[in-house]
């Protein structure tokens, strides 16, 4: 971060009053530069690049990313040797500057659902791409606008007649030299966008282009000169890749709303407003007890991410050792979580980043005050690396896959085990629901408790819900689809159990009292005001009494 | 026309036009707006076409040519400010025109003048010979404005007010036409005679130049810079130094400083108030309802063309439509749409029955209205503003590019939640008069009609019986009654409690104010939601509509208990059980609805002109739009400097370091 601060080469102008264009040369010119010295010292390890990275571009998107984030990745996993040294070390060295070009403008987290087709020509080895229809077109690749000279296709691959499915391909896009679209390729920007303005996101339209055999990327799967496809070995190894980076995207919902959070809890300590009591000066704005209710529980929420992002990378990387061994019995749970808690965490932080913008009151809504540009940013992630409900119905598949195992006998193992109670209880005539949890609300861990026995409930509801509407109908779909209500409150309840578990967690590592005692304060905070805000599922399982609902939200109040 | 969505229309359980002229309050107004619409929208000066790709520069510019030619247009239709045509006008701009503000100035003066100011300056104004603005927000003042820094400082010997601004956060800081138009503004300062503070009045300042529009001397004004949206108007900053205008431009309809510096006032200033609360009560009809119904017809036409996975094997991918998390999100909203359509007709009839009565100089509703407009402003303006936002959302990556018209409209609503009085400060406001309310019905004192049910608090149970009976409005409407009856009868008792125990006033005010604002909008939900049900109830005569709206009033009412449980099961109002009936008969209502979801949407009658929406545009073909739409980016119109600048230095460079 120092190396960036200090250097002249990458000094801050005011964004705030460039055009779209001027941002997208701003950001090419220190992508261009970074790159340079980034080379000069030397720094090659992924998670330093990307620290050196959010430096450079203070969290901001670039031209550049999708190269330095998707293609020369894509290159290394699934590119042959020779093929690497055909693509890696020039787009290493930017000769090549690549993106990577998955959705289609009629189609997105289903992939699956792709129209774009590379149909092989044995008589001369080479692949046809082709988009089809206009819902075919390439739609949203970043850099893909206006930086990138080549590109990673998935297309469906059809050979000897047959369609494969879909394998990637590198193909290049405009002439190297002159830099214009090579014939047969349509290739522009996208036009205007709620943010993201120094990114070229792009379409691509390919009308019977080109390509030789050997641009497809073929470490696993292969199409032989005369046109066999040979099938790869597994596919669970992708799971990998997309671990990763929704680890980083929770990790960026903690940053997102933490950058928020100064801003809004600054200016309330500077922004003085009406008067509480008669006579007084105007008290600082921080001293409203609704705009503690408003920002408070925000900067917990901001620091519970913060530790559960750190918790998936760690886990990521301790598995990883096992996944390159070939085990990958850990891998499934924890895509399940992260999918949920990439969900969870991106919109509790999109909706946390627009409260404090407006916690800050008609300023917050100038440019200027910094967090229209944080909101604009984060709030794709709500989208992008998997729409968020479709990736809390994937956490709730796991999760009733796991109350199946459970209730035929078996145990499960891991952040749900949880489950493995509920089969207990039913041993005895009570009813889960009816069940009560001794909830002391000044203790963390017995509200973990209380989180636990919430998230049971609801994976349990959701499940009988499931089986209820297949007795009704016919279709497993049919009964998926009109339950998927459900399931989603399901995950949303598993997702924040984890959490408010890893907050608690956590808290017995701190060393420093005076740190450990400010934290847990924000722990208790973090798991009470959920707790209000969802009393109805709390009071209905009979986790807590009325009561006890009037004293959490008492204990929340006297947090402030 | 896409097949997807010509055969949603198919279907349709009711008549698409009749619904129109029942939302517009009778077909002869449907006809006077299409008339309207049609007459701005043929007309190339008012076109929104380029507005996506546009600067803040040439917003500027073009909303400055689009309010000029306004006035030609108007004097060639024969529409007048009060003719039934104007309140169309708004509507059909879509709101990116200049000289709002403009408007406000004059209002204000022919509230505060007196007779002579009034003759003075409204001709000058009306024929446009000076450009006004409205000057009351400053950078660290807002809401309170007893707290205005500002200083007008009357001069015995020249006869005249010096205006000051003292320091920096008195600096006049938001108002609209002033950073770049207005030649005046109408300044709200501090009022000093002889060294006393008389309190906050309105002094009108001529700032700018008629001749050369250069600053007059001692005015500092320019732009504020960039906001989320909001880039055709110019919100300016102002800052005054020794200013001096003549006693005359104090605006003293209610009081006056004499010759020799007498302060006198007379006659009420409650009026002034009711000003400001039928702003708010107007700005929501077309600030902020319009834009979730764009919104969501933008969303559900889009949601019935788009497909996605597939919900059978072996069927093509699904309308997205069609998966039930996408009707949880969307359908709510419509429900909500049509909620607050209703309950925004119904405050505005309300307000102009107020209005005849204090012409009359019956100031009795006075306090009632005030919290009608503060409290419903607070909660429609914070619900169709997460609204708006659920539907951008709900539209996936195509939402988030400015094609799909929903990053403005999102942008543009949520601003809705801060102007004309912070959402926080009015619901507070609203608190206030519910807790008085309760205090003097709890003493069998009268109090106003909305409010009567406020003395009936008693512990009881919903006697719902299974899912069915969530489908009666007497059974939701009462359970939103009691709700809110409880939030306020247990915030009142708990005010008290504090009281009683030595806690200041105050103190026990702002601890309290957290649940202070939940029942105040506890409040206006129930009354939302009752008034939703009566007049689904009057609808009897249209019968075809009827049953629908009925549709959308259940999914209305039961999901704000869905969405607020707590709330009703905390005193046992509901139980555990019933409140499974309710998810339950949620949930079903929304593949009953979702079946007429695209002609509930085409209702609302907005031109593809109006939406502005490569998604949301009546024929459904929304991929060849977007992609025609992106290739009209300026982005695409040249080779990009970049390239020559940096891209071909790096492509080119061996970097033989490595």
């Amino acid at each position: 971060e120092a190396l960036v601060i200090n250097d002249p080469d990458f000094q801050h102008e005011d964004l705030n009053f460039l055009s779209r264009s001027q941002r997208y040369e701003q950001a090419i010119r220190k992508s261009s530069m970074m790159v340079m010295k980034l080379r000069e010292y030397g720094i090659a390890d992924p998670e330093e690049i990307y620290w050196f990275k959010s430096s450079v571009h203070r969290g901001r998107p670039e031209p550049l990313d999708l190269h330095l984030g998707m293609f020369l990745p894509t290159l290394l996993t699934q590119a042959t040797p020779e093929q690497q040294d055909r693509f890696f070390m020039p787009a290493w060295n930017l000769e090549i500057i690549g993106t990577y070009a998955q959705t289609e403008m009629g189609h997105g987290t289903h992939l699956r659902g792709l129209e774009t087709t590379a149909t092989y020509d044995p008589a001369t080895q080479e692949f046809i791409l082709n988009s089809p229809t206009v819902t075919s077109i390439k739609w949203w690749p970043g850099g893909l606008g206006k930086t990138s000279n080549h590109a990673i296709v998935l297309a469906q691959l059809y050979t000897q007649g047959q369609c494969k499915g879909l394998h990637a391909f590198v193909v290049p896009i405009r002439q190297l030299g002159t830099h214009q679209p090579l014939p047969g390729i349509t290739v522009g920007d996208i036009g205007p966008k709620f943010g993201y303005d120094e990114m070229d996101n792009g379409y691509l339209k390919m009308d019977n282009f080109r390509i030789p055999r050997e641009n497809m990327l073929m470490k696993y799967a292969q199409v032989e000169p005369d046109g066999t496809y040979v099938k790869p070995v597994s596919d669970k190894l992708t799971y990998g890749t997309m671990v990763f980076i929704r680890s980083l995207i929770v990790g960026d919902s903690a940053r997102s709303l933490s950058r928020a959070c100064t801003i809004a809890i600054r200016y309330s300590a500077v922004r003085h407003q009406s008067e509480l009591k008669p006579g007084e000066p105007e008290p600082q704005i921080l001293d409203y007890q609704t705009q503690q209710y408003k920002l408070f529980p925000l900067l917990a929420t901001a620091y519970a991410f913060h530790f559960v992002g750190a918790y998936i990378k760690d886990t990521y990387h301790r598995i990883s050792g096992d996944i390159s061994e070939g085990d990958l019995t850990e891998l499934p749970e924890l895509h399940a979580l992260t999918a949920g808690l990439k969900a969870f965490t991106s919109w509790t932080a999109n909706a946390g980043i627009e409260e404090c913008r407006m916690a800050c009151g008609g300023h917050g809504y100038s440019r200027c005050s910094g967090i229209p540009d944080i909101y604009v940013t984060f709030t794709p992630s709500c989208t992008y690396e998997g729409e968020n409900t479709v990736m809390m119905l994937q956490t709730a598949r796991f999760l009733v896959k796991s109350y199946t195992q459970v209730s035929s006998g078996q145990q499960v193992t891991g952040m749900v085990s949880y489950l493995n109670d509920l089969s207990r209880q039913r041993i005895q005539p009570q009813h889960v629901a009816a069940r009560t949890v001794a909830v002391w609300i000044s203790d963390p861990a017995s509200l973990v408790e209380a989180y636990k026995a919430r998230a049971a409930r609801l994976v349990e509801a959701a499940a009988k819900n499931l089986q209820a509407e297949l007795n009704h109908r016919k279709s497993k779909e049919d009964a998926w689809n009109r339950t998927s209500v459900d399931l989603v409150r399901a995950s949303e309840a598993h997702c924040h159990y984890v959490i408010v578990k890893l907050f608690t967690a956590k808290l017995s590592e701190v060393s420093d009292a005076a740190v450990r005692a400010v934290l847990t304060e924000l722990c208790l905070l973090y798991a009470l005001y959920g707790i209000s805000k969802n009393t109805g599922d709390f009071l209905q399982a009979g986790i807590l009494t009325d009561a006890q609902v009037t004293q959490v939200n008492q204990r929340v109040k006297e947090l402030l | 026309v896409n097949p997807d969505i010509a055969s949603e229309r198919q279907t349709a359980s009711f008549s698409v036009e009749k619904l129109t002229a029942w939302l517009d309050g009778g077909a002869e107004h449907t006809r006077i707006r299409r008339a309207v619409v049609e007459a701005i929208e043929c007309d190339p000066v008012f076109s929104r076409e380029n507005q996506y790709f546009q600067s803040q520069n040439e917003r500027y510019e073009a909303a400055v040519r689009k309010a000029v030619h306004l006035q030609k247009k108007m004097r060639e239709m024969g529409w007048t400010e009060n003719g039934p045509e104007h309140k169309y006008i708004h509507r059909a701009l879509a709101g990116d025109v200049a000289f709002l503000l403009h408007r406000i100035f004059m209002r204000s003066i022919s509230t505060l003048g007196s007779d002579k100011q009034v003759a003075k300056w409204i001709p000058l104004a009306t024929q446009y010979q000076l450009i006004g603005s409205y000057a009351q927000t400053e950078l660290g003042h807002g809401t309170y404005l007893q707290g205005l820094e500002t200083t007008a400082v009357f001069d015995i010997t020249t006869q005249e007010f010096i205006l000051n601004t003292p320091k920096i956060s008195a600096m006049k800081w938001w108002p609209g036409d002033m950073g770049r138009s207005a030649t005046h503004t109408v300044v709200f300062a501090q009022l000093y005679v002889h060294g006393k503070c008389y309190g906050v009045h309105p002094f009108i300042v001529q700032i700018r130049s008629l001749q050369d529009h250069s600053l007059c001397p001692g005015v500092t004004a320019g732009d504020i810079g960039p906001k989320m949206n909001f880039e055709h108007t110019d919100n300016g900053f102002l800052m005054l130094q020794n200013v001096r205008v003549p006693k005359e431009n104090m605006l003293n309809k209610f009081c006056e400083v004499q010759p020799d510096g007498t302060y006198v006032r007379w006659g009420s200033q409650k009026i002034n108030y009711f000003t400001m609360t039928t702003v708010r009560v107007s700005v929501l009809s077309d600030e902020v309802v319009v834009p979730l119904m764009k919104a969501c017809t933008i969303a559900v036409r889009y949601a019935a063309v788009r497909r996605q996975s597939k919900l059978r094997p072996g069927e093509e991918e699904a309308k997205i439509l069609d998966y039930q998390t996408q009707q949880e999100k969307l359908l709510p909203q419509l429900a909500a749409a049509y909620a607050f359509h209703l309950i925004t007709d119904y405050l505005q009839k309300l307000f102009d029955r107020g209005y005849r009565e204090i012409q009359r100089k019956n100031f009795d509703t006075l306090p009632e209205l005030h919290a009608f407009s503060s409290g419903f402003k607070a909660l429609i303006s914070q619900y169709c503003t997460s609204a708006v936002d659920i539907c951008l959302r709900a539209c996936g990556g195509h939402g988030y590019s400015l094609l799909s018209g929903l990053p403005s409209l999102y942008t543009r609503i949520l601003a809705s939640c801060i102007y004309e009085g912070e959402n926080t400060v009015l619901l507070l406001q609203t608190a206030r008069f519910l807790v008085k309310c309760f205090m003097a019905a709890s003493t069998g004192q009268p109090v106003p009609p909305s409010v009567t049910y406020l003395a009936a608090v008693k512990p009881g149970k919903c006697p719902a019986k299974n899912k069915l009976d969530f489908l009666s409005p007497d059974i939701y409407t009462e359970a939103y009654r009691h709700t809110a009856a409880r939030l306020v009868s247990s915030t009142a008792a708990k005010l008290q409690d504090l009281i009683q125990s030595g806690v200041k006033k105050h103190d026990a005010w702002n601890q309290c104010t957290v649940q202070l604002a939940q029942a105040a909008k506890a409040h206006c939900h129930y009354i939302t939601v009752k008034n939703f049900a009566e007049t689904v109830e009057k609808l009897k005569t249209q019968a075809g509509i009827q049953k629908i709206m009925k549709h959308l009033c259940d999914l209305f009412a039961l999901h704000g208990i869905f969405s607020n449980a707590g709330v009703f099961l905390h005193d046992g109002y509901l139980s555990g059980a019933q409140m499974d009936m309710v998810t339950a008969s949620y949930l079903d209502l929304l593949p009953v609805i979702r079946k007429d979801a695209v002609p509930l949407v085409d209702a609302f009658d907005f031109t593809d002109k109006s939406l502005n929406s490569a998604l949301g545009s009546y024929d459904g073909h929304v991929y060849q739009r977007l992609y025609e739409w992106a290739q009209n980016s300026p982005t695409n119109k040249q080779m990009s400097p970049a390239y020559e600048r940096y891209l071909k230095p790096l492509l080119h460079n061996k970097l033989s370091k490595l």
